[in-house]
């Protein structure tokens, strides 16, 4: 019953909250109102919401595909013969990205390359590093001897091998990652914007200068629905993705 | 033909094949057997070059092994291995047809030969095609194996300890389909067991090593009757030697061919151990014989056993 399905699915539920609550905070003006009586204006109003969103997504989206794409390359480099060597120190430097609190690689970014997105991007993207080449090698390790063997002996090239093998094999594990990857991007994001970075973290740091408490909670209320939903996303991915890989 | 000429390799210093050299005509079935760390499996990886020799030729058919790239003389190799290696992520049908689409056949004909060769193996094609590893026994994933192994129809099949995993039942039935395959196709075998009972049952050379050395290669039937050292000797065992005697020889060389007897026949080609376990079951001392298409055509008594 395709219907009912549709129905019982949490992801729709929880997206078309957070569709609404982008589209429609305005609703919300008298009850917040009358919980901050004291506060105006209630509805954070110098940028709409789903500008806010859509600007939050761009930063997101740029720093984990960049992340991604060099997290993977990197954990397909140190698991081939050839890249056997660098593995400890892509570990090791990769974990040191991981170790800067954000807000510290903005500290240093903005001086270098000035205010705005692409401070947010760089600090994104070498925060998200981490959890995509570990979960990478991992993933591409964990693929079973016994199964790159008979690849190797039924005269699969070494890149037919990663391609058509090895990487299917660690899609999961590698997702994984990914998504550990996004789902904290997303909230760092929102720090993006005490260096002007416009995101759906604007409201709230708006809103904790001017003692706004209303704008903060916007904010920080839309940036959770954003990870959840997200987070969501990836889980139905990983199952679709994990169909035929394990089982009884 | 296949020649391993003068093969050397040593890890660590160490040589675990130690100037190896073997030949094996067309057509064989050669059991490469010894204990463990007698170097058999990475002999036999030398010969696809999943092991590279640190000295020696390999020659298939006169050509040396060096001349292709890796990849297309693997192609050329079936390759099975005890725990399979089947791509989990593939239907049965896929990993069947690796190699065959490696080679780029047309879809057509890769189908056809997913089919004859499930057939071969059987396993109902229909029923297995789509199903994946995790969905099969031990002895159909094995099955599925040796199947992907055979797909591009392989001038040589390299078999590593293929049915070391399975239940002894499923074994027996392995064995017996591999001997089947191997008269029906005469493709040459290269068999890596540490298993005597399995080289003597399938093998029609078996190659005794020891210390990355091969110390006997002989029939198995001159292998039990004169074993070169004592390491052979001991190895194939003392003990039971007659029943091992027994187990290489076919009941097509001691049937009677003039006489009748009641009862279930026994096949030319069991060997004279079934035989001898068929008398001792149904308590008789003689058995009718039929040859491959069923036909009676003669008679087996205890005393042929012993003669």
């Amino acid at each position: 019953m395709p219907v009912r399905r549709v129905l019982a699915d949490p992801l729709m539920w929880v997206g078309l909250l957070f569709a609404g609550l982008l589209l429609g905070m305005n609703e919300f003006r008298p009850v917040l109102r009358w919980a901050f009586p004291q506060t105006v204006p209630v509805i954070y109003d110098r940028a709409s919401f789903p500008m806010l969103f859509l600007a939050h997504l761009a930063l997101v989206a740029t720093a984990s595909a960049a992340a991604a794409t060099v997290g993977v390359a990197l954990a397909v480099f140190v698991t081939r013969p050839a890249g056997a060597p660098f593995r400890v120190t892509v570990g090791t430097l990769v974990a040191i990205g991981q170790t800067f609190p954000p807000v510290a690689v903005l500290a240093i970014a903005v001086p270098l390359i000035g205010f705005g997105a692409r401070p947010t991007i760089i600090a994104l993207f070498l925060y998200g590093l981490l959890p995509i080449v570990e979960n990478g090698i991992a993933g591409l390790e964990g693929v079973p001897a016994d199964v790159r063997e008979a690849a190797d002996g039924m005269g699969l090239s070494a890149v037919q091998r990663l391609f058509a093998v090895e990487l299917p094999l660690a899609a999961s594990v590698i997702l994984a990652g990914i998504r550990i990857s996004v789902t904290i991007a997303i909230g760092t994001a929102a720090i993006g914007s005490t260096v002007g970075a416009l995101s759906l973290g604007t409201p709230i740091f708006d809103g904790l200068v001017a003692d706004n408490l209303p704008f903060v909670i916007e904010g920080a209320v839309l940036v959770a629905l954003f990870a959840i939903v997200t987070d969501m996303g990836f889980a139905r991915l990983d199952r679709r993705l994990r169909r035929h890989a394990v089982a009884g | 033909m296949i020649e391993l000429d003068h093969i050397t390799k040593r890890y660590d210093g160490r040589a675990v094949v130690d100037d190896l050299s073997l030949s094996v005509a067309e057509g064989e079935f050669c059991i490469l057997l010894g204990p463990s760390g007698c170097g058999k499996s990475t002999m036999l990886r030398i010969i696809n070059r999943l092991v590279v020799a640190d000295a020696g030729t390999v020659r298939i058919a006169g050509e040396e092994t060096t001349a292709l790239r890796p990849e297309i003389l693997r192609r050329r190799i079936g390759y099975a291995i005890q725990s399979t290696g089947l791509f989990p992520h593939w239907t049965v049908a896929d990993n069947v047809a690796t190699v065959p689409r490696l080679l780029k056949w047309p879809p057509k004909r890769v189908a056809a030969r997913v089919d004859e060769l499930l057939e071969l193996l059987r396993l109902e094609p229909r029923l297995y095609r789509n199903k994946y590893q995790h969905q099969l026994s031990g002895g159909e994933k094995q099955r599925v194996g040796v199947a992907r192994a055979l797909a591009a129809d392989p001038e040589l099949l390299l078999m590593d300890e293929p049915f070391g995993a399975v239940d002894p039942v499923t074994r027996d039935a392995l064995q017996a389909e591999l001997l089947r395959i191997h008269r029906a196709t005469r493709k040459t075998i290269i068999f890596v067991t540490h298993d005597v009972d399995e080289a003597l049952r399938l093998a029609s050379s078996i190659a005794i090593m020891d210390k990355g050395r091969v110390v006997q290669h002989a029939a198995p039937l001159e292998l039990l009757q004169r074993p070169a050292t004592g390491f052979v000797a001991d190895f194939v065992g003392r003990q039971g030697l007659g029943l091992k005697l027994l187990a290489v020889r076919r009941v097509a060389e001691r049937a009677r061919d003039d006489e009748t007897a009641p009862g279930q026949p026994v096949p030319l080609e069991a060997s004279l151990r079934d035989a001898l376990s068929a008398m001792t079951e149904r308590g008789t001392d003689r058995l009718p014989v039929a040859d491959a298409a069923g036909r009676r055509v003669g008679v087996i008594a205890l005393a042929d056993l012993v003669r």
